[in-house]
């Protein structure tokens, strides 16, 4: 009932998650032989910025528009070619509505030809 | 009983088109007794929806005649062809019945406290009515021309919610460009109807698949026919109008303009399988198909990754979570006349490209229900103004997770059932697609990860302190949808099964379908 069976696979949710259970209870236990002597709170966990002054918390949170800004930016002729077309003008919508019926219905004629 | 489920068809449109009506008269009385009479309404529609979905599973397609001595008389003695207006029920109708229902229902809950305090609520409950009502009556219509009403009554509707927010002049713009984009698109549906009727003498799908000669007449109308749904589904290139209208939706009700889309994807699927059927060319089809699936995936994810606005950045993602549902079917449509690459992996694609339809209107459901509860306490959509937000909305936080993982297509939730099947299916027709489609499965991950590190997590934002979690109804429609996308993704045997089989088997045999009318021996 659960399992997914298709072509010549089968995909069993259940399995998954007691597998993912039992790799969870093993990676817990590891984790607990870890380091001991780490303590909250003091110079352990504070923030290392290679000496330089740590700015305070509510300025250290990378905005949305930074983030995969590397991404974007070797992107750039991609995202150029793609942002054209989305003008925000109904009648250029229309325009390609117009445009793609007239293809569909060319290549719907020719293909039976 | 019996007679609840022998009507149960046209009480499933009657009663919520009744309500809409009734509900500027009932507002009087409160916001109570509003509130109360939409959901009973609703509740009551959804029983029927079962009862119907089961009836629908045990004995078949159910036809409903309006006006006739039987209801299942679709043919009247004397008669070479049905006149009446029909409902036709099968499984892939009911399929999308029970899509529609759910999300309207999840809506109608997540809207009553975000409403509470809005003026014009009256209206706003009428629209919802009357969009659903215009949906299921899409989803159950057995002729063209009540398929082009529905699809008007749809519109209209789902423009005015569009619109609702008056006092936000992008939610003008949003309903004004989908009221245009539909009113064009339902004239060339029109026109294809005409086209059709003026060479068959008959609107019953059944009656004109029967006598259907593929002219080159018809392969115009199948062409208007295809541009209109597919702009309305919102597929590339024809994909522009939707993200300025699902970001400016309110509420529940953009999951119901998307609700909406897939049920002209619907209409597509019923077009070309029910209508066209055998007559076509498949393989070139089903390869127009895919090119606007993988299309829509690429650039939809693209523009999605690259979008600071919440609700913007799920409408590109709808795009591109389309362009897999037409991905899945379109390999299937290219196989259809091959019997051996069908049972191969054909048949399997189209499961997938039909289970990926359920399971992404209730994920990105939940996502744009998240995004509006996000809005509904801080007011701005902007993530680069947004941090730290699961401090205080810790459900919102949870559900947001649950949809993002869904949607990226992480097992175990039901966006990788679906997906996997996508994947599989195209691997074997054409392993650059599936390579495509993992891709953007990928950049999908990304994206989301993007927004959630950036709304939700992070140092606690001084103007959001006093931030709260969004109201109890809020919570349970969104809970509604979660408990969905989990249960989809850890039961996928039985969804496949009990509702994307029969739903599959429906638009691949168009013999049933026609044989429920026409009478002929299947």
């Amino acid at each position: 009932m659960s399992a997914l069976t298709y072509g010549y696979a089968v995909w069993a949710p259940i399995v998954w998650i007691i597998a993912m259970v039992v790799i969870g209870i093993m990676v817990f236990i590891w984790r607990n032989r870890g380091q001991k002597s780490y303590k909250q709170g003091t110079a352990q966990t504070d923030v290392f910025l290679s000496g330089n002054k740590v700015p305070p918390e509510e300025q250290r949170h990378v905005k949305a528009a930074n983030i995969y800004w590397g991404f974007f930016e070797s992107l750039k002729g991609l995202y150029d070619a793609m942002m054209k077309p989305h003008t925000g003008i109904v009648n250029d919508y229309i325009i390609w509505f117009v445009a793609v019926l007239a293809v569909t219905i060319l290549i719907l004629v020719l293909a039976s030809l | 009983m019996d007679s609840l489920i022998y009507h149960s068809p046209a009480l499933i449109v009657a009663l919520p088109l009744v309500a809409a009506f009734a509900i500027p008269l009932i507002s009087r009385a409160g916001y109570r007794v509003r509130s109360t009479f939409s959901l009973v309404i609703l509740g009551l529609v959804t029983f029927l929806v079962a009862v119907l979905a089961v009836d629908v599973h045990t004995v078949g397609i159910r036809v409903y005649t309006f006006g006739a001595t039987a209801a299942e008389l679709a043919l009247p003695g004397g008669y070479m062809v049905p006149v009446r207006i029909m409902f036709q029920v099968d499984g892939m109708s009911i399929f999308m019945g029970i899509i529609i229902t759910t999300v309207t229902l999840a809506a109608l809950i997540y809207s009553i406290h975000f409403m509470k305090d809005q003026t014009g609520q009256a209206r706003f409950y009428s629209l919802m009515m009357l969009l659903y009502a215009g949906m299921m009556g899409l989803a159950f219509t057995g002729d063209m021309f009540n398929l082009f009403v529905f699809l008007e009554i749809a519109s209209i509707a789902g423009a005015g919610l569009a619109a609702y927010r008056t006092n936000m002049a992008d939610a003008l713009e949003g309903g004004f460009k989908y009221i245009v984009v539909s009113a064009i698109s339902a004239l060339m549906v029109l026109f294809a109807i005409g086209i059709l009727y003026s060479q068959y003498n008959v609107l019953s799908i059944a009656a004109l698949a029967n006598y259907m000669q593929y002219t080159t007449l018809d392969m115009i109308a199948l062409g208007l026919l295809g541009g209109a749904f597919v702009m309305k589904l919102a597929g590339v290139p024809l994909h522009m109008w939707a993200p300025d209208t699902y970001t400016v939706a309110p509420a529940g009700t953009t999951p119901m303009i998307l609700a909406a889309s897939y049920t002209s994807m619907y209409a597509l699927y019923r077009i070309t399988f029910t209508l066209y059927g055998a007559h076509i060319d498949s393989t070139a089809i089903g390869w127009i198909v895919i090119v606007v699936g993988v299309l829509s995936m690429f650039v939809g994810v693209m523009m999605a990754v690259h979008q600071t606005d919440i609700k913007r950045m799920m409408a590109y993602h709808a795009i591109s979570q389309g362009g897999y549902m037409l991905l899945g079917v379109g390999v299937g449509l290219a196989v259809l006349a091959n019997p051996v690459a069908l049972a191969s992996y054909g048949r399997d694609a189209i499961n997938g490209g039909v289970f990926h339809i359920i399971n992404h209107v209730f994920y990105k459901a939940l996502l744009f229900m998240t995004a509006e509860a996000i809005f509904f306490r801080i007011g701005t959509r902007d993530t680069n103004k947004m941090g730290g937000l699961a401090r205080n909305m810790k459900w919102t936080a949870v559900f947001y997770i649950i949809g993002a993982l869904a949607i990226s297509g992480i097992p175990p939730l039901n966006g990788f059932a679906s997906k996997l099947l996508i994947y599989e299916t195209v691997l074997q027709f054409n392993p650059v697609l599936a390579v495509i489609a993992m891709f953007v499965s990928l950049v999908t991950l990304a994206s989301f990860a993007k927004v959630f590190y950036s709304a939700f997590t992070g140092p606690e934002m001084p103007a959001y302190r006093e931030v709260r979690e969004v109201p109890k109804s809020m919570i349970i429609g969104m809970a509604i949808l979660a408990a969905c996308v989990i249960f989809f993704g850890i039961f996928p045997g039985l969804i496949v099964d009990n509702l994307v089989a029969p739903a599959t088997e429906a638009l691949i045999n168009q013999a049933p379908y026609i044989n429920a009318v026409m009478g002929a021996v299947p």
